[in-house]
């Protein structure tokens, strides 16, 4: 952890992030104080149980999540206040991919792809081509003209992953990407992930609840629990000494009786 | 039968033509105005993409009320309103102005109930694309319930040849009118009995070609 790191450019910062909600007059707290560093080029694990915040933490990335408190800088921009045409412009250059896939049933595959490209105003042929481009590198060039309920969980994962690399993000935001999976196939999901991380360099930012895909991708990790980073690190050293019981409990490293 | 057929075949053919015609006209009228209507009460929701308290508390008011009033009485009821935008009360003109007012409620129910069978998943996947709230209404909402939204166009269709026959009583014409003339004032049971026949087929055709119209646009489960 020498001064090398000097030289890595900040992709996502957010600084003192709290986000309540209120309902019915009950105040909840999702997320408190949270700060993260993560860097260009990152595979960064966001970790922790159901409920413990993951989910609203990434989502305040691209703010589909407004937070109560706090800043969202993304590239040295501080972009929480943003909104309108200046929100949807900073969306576009962030893809997510999610547990349920989300895609749309009743456009195909390639549409799917190329919807990114589509609510831009790209015209049809310059979108397909590069759609097509997409298929193929997620191996799925073949399925271009049928419809998602035909496709298994993994190629359905595989098609949003083309369509959150669509307008050549700089950012990819996983939101329990692998959890909808089986174990061979989250495998094949995670290589997938990670090539394109190392072919083009595609900061990803991945929330999970699985160890393993931390062990697997990430190259520094955060914990998250009751709200709160209780832990942050490179995923080596996390992995190998945790510093707190939930941590511990993610790892599996607790007595079952206890 | 062919006694029959002589003497009301060409009363039976222009009454089916006219209750058509009222169906017809005023089901694409109703969905010029509900669809939005549908829209507009779904976005304004709470935790919805334009959230509107106010806006929302008033157009469900306005769509509770219009589906509270019964039918034969709002036909009444809207006379001076027909006769003021379409010159007359009576015939198929006549005929429109209450199965538009009664049935555009109607519809913007059911178009909400089409959009809110869509998880928020696929909205916050478009959203997070950069699209924006009319992109979303348009390329996800609607795009995406339009199977939905055909099959409630056929529970519209259906429910408007019932209420056009209750307008055949206060002089719309059709195949209501004649039932009634026929059927109860002149206790002529052929004429009735043919009547239902003819509503029968109408409904089986319109509910089939609904089935088979939602199962061409459905791109899930093939």
């Amino acid at each position: 952890m020498g001064g090398y790191r000097l030289e890595w450019r900040v992709m996502i910062q957010l600084k003192n992030l709290s986000k309540t909600y209120s309902t019915h007059g009950a105040e909840h707290t999702a997320l408190e104080d949270v700060s993260l560093t993560i860097e260009d080029g990152d595979i960064f694990g966001i970790i922790g149980i159901s409920g413990a915040g993951k989910s609203t933490l990434v989502r305040c990335i691209n703010l589909l999540e407004k937070p109560t408190s706090g800043s969202v800088i993304i590239d040295g921009v501080d972009v929480t206040a943003f909104e309108g045409r200046q929100l949807s412009d900073l969306r576009a250059t962030i893809g997510m991919i999610f547990q349920d896939f989300n895609l749309f049933a009743q456009r195909t595959v390639l549409e799917n792809v190329t919807f990114p490209l589509e609510i831009r105003g790209d015209d049809r042929a310059d979108r397909e081509r590069r759609g097509m481009e997409l298929l193929d590198l997620v191996g799925l060039s073949a399925k271009a003209k049928q419809y998602p309920s035909q496709l298994s969980g993994g190629q359905q994962q595989r098609v949003s992953i083309a369509r959150a690399l669509a307008n050549h993000p700089r950012v990819i935001l996983c939101d329990e990407a692998t959890s909808a999976l089986d174990s061979l196939t989250t495998n094949s999901v995670l290589k997938l992930l990670r090539q394109i991380n190392q072919e083009m360099g595609v900061t990803m930012v991945v929330i999970t609840h699985e160890i393993g895909v931390v062990e697997k991708i990430c190259n520094r990790v955060a914990v998250i629990d009751g709200s709160r980073i209780v832990e942050q690190g490179s995923a080596a050293e996390v992995l190998e000494d945790p510093r707190t019981d939930v941590t511990r409990r993610l790892l599996g490293r607790v007595r079952w009786d206890a | 039968m062919r006694e029959f057929l002589t003497e009301y075949g060409q009363l039976l053919v222009d009454g089916t033509l006219a209750t058509l015609a009222m169906v017809f006209i005023s089901t694409a009228i109703t969905y010029v105005l509900g669809v939005p209507l549908g829209v507009l009460v779904t976005v304004t929701a709470p935790g919805s993409l334009k959230p509107h308290r106010g806006l929302n508390a008033v157009l469900g008011w306005i769509v509770n009320t219009g589906r509270s009033i019964p039918f034969i009485i709002l036909l009444v009821a809207l006379i001076p309103v027909t006769r003021l935008i379409m010159g007359t009360s009576l015939g198929t003109a006549g005929a429109i102005v209450p199965l538009v007012v009664a049935a555009t409620p109607f519809v913007a129910r059911m178009v909400e109930s089409s959009l809110a069978e869509l998880g928020p998943g696929v909205i916050e996947a478009a959203l997070s694309y950069g699209a924006s709230t009319w992109q979303v209404i348009w390329k996800v909402m609607l795009r995406e319930s339009l199977p939905s939204i055909a099959r409630g166009a056929s529970i519209t269709l259906i429910t408007l040849v019932g209420y056009s026959a209750m307008a055949g009583a206060v002089g719309a014409g059709g195949l209501g009118d004649i039932a009634i003339r026929y059927g109860y004032y002149r206790y002529q049971d052929d004429v009735m009995i043919a009547t239902i026949v003819i509503l029968i087929v109408l409904v089986q055709l319109i509910q089939t070609s609904g089935d088979l119209a939602a199962r061409a646009l459905d791109k899930r489960n093939r």
